[in-house]
């Protein structure tokens, strides 16, 4: 019946020669995009009241808003689901409308370094007014 | 070179519903909030840089721009986020499946759209009033 040495019904020969194809980690960033969605629900309508309350606050205030330790941990959890989550969506939205080889390449490239700078940006400001500004409180 | 093979969906032949409105938002929200991240991101480095830098970012906050900018970052959090409860739940198989997109079977499902809709505006409206408040009780 086969035409293909190994092709069994409609698979694929492609698949047979690649092993198992395109299963079994394709569904790991759908998975952390709904991961990391679920932790920024509480985490942004935290963030929301946090920065309503700063806005309008003077720097020392600031300091000592972010140097608290419960507010830092939690907002380098905020970052860290931020940039992740949003470079899950931005992955989509360059596969769906991207379709120049090169041009799609290169975004994808420059999504993770841009994402990456931006969690680690945020990440190590939070530390540093955390290890270092608690005097200002 | 640019693939020219048709894309799907093909948006002319479908009727219009408010999921479609949905799910365009909730893309642009995305996109938009994206952009949200790198003022996060500039905040946070300038309050750890120095006073004149958190003042730099202050001050943008309260420009024209920095305000309809910062509004608009707040809906679209708040739609983003209340749109994407919906999907979590519909993702979980909530009220999700052919029988209830039917409206004699369940009413509410298309209806909820317009709901989330306007929860996000209305929600976008309070924190904009409690903010304004603030900002005026702290001034007096």
């Amino acid at each position: 019946m086969s035409a293909y040495p190994g092709q069994e019904g409609l698979r694929d020969p492609l698949k047979v020669a690649r092993g198992m194809g395109a299963s079994r980690s394709g569904v790991r960033p759908w998975w952390l995009q709904r991961v990391t969605a679920v932790a920024l629900v509480p985490l942004s309508i935290w963030f929301l009241f946090l920065m309503g309350g700063v806005l309008h606050a003077d720097y020392p205030t600031v300091l000592g808003t972010i140097a608290q330790p419960v507010h830092a941990i939690f907002l380098i959890a905020f970052v860290v689901c931020l940039f992740w989550h949003g470079a899950l969506g931005l992955q989509v939205i360059i596969e769906d409308y991207v379709h120049t080889r090169w041009l799609a390449l290169t975004l994808q490239i420059a999504l993770r370094f841009g994402a990456l700078l931006g969690a680690l940006a945020g990440t190590m400001a939070i530390l540093a007014v955390w290890l270092t500004g608690a005097s200002y409180y | 070179m640019p693939n020219s093979r048709p894309l799907s969906p093909h948006l002319g032949i479908y009727r219009w519903r408010i999921n479609m409105l949905q799910s365009t938002l909730h893309r642009l929200t995305g996109l938009f909030l994206c952009l949200g991240a790198l003022l996060v991101a500039w905040g946070l480095v300038a309050a750890a840089t120095s006073d004149a830098a958190w003042s730099r970012f202050v001050a943008f906050c309260g420009s024209w721009i920095g305000l309809v900018l910062l509004f608009l970052w707040t809906w679209s959090l708040l739609f983003h986020l209340v749109n994407g409860i919906q999907h979590l739940m519909r993702d979980a198989g909530v009220n999700y499946g052919p029988a209830n997109r039917d409206r004699t079977h369940d009413p509410v499902y298309w209806s909820a759209g317009w709901a989330i809709t306007a929860i996000s505006v209305v929600l976008t409206v309070l924190v904009w009033v409690l903010l304004l408040v603030q900002a005026g009780g702290g001034a007096a």
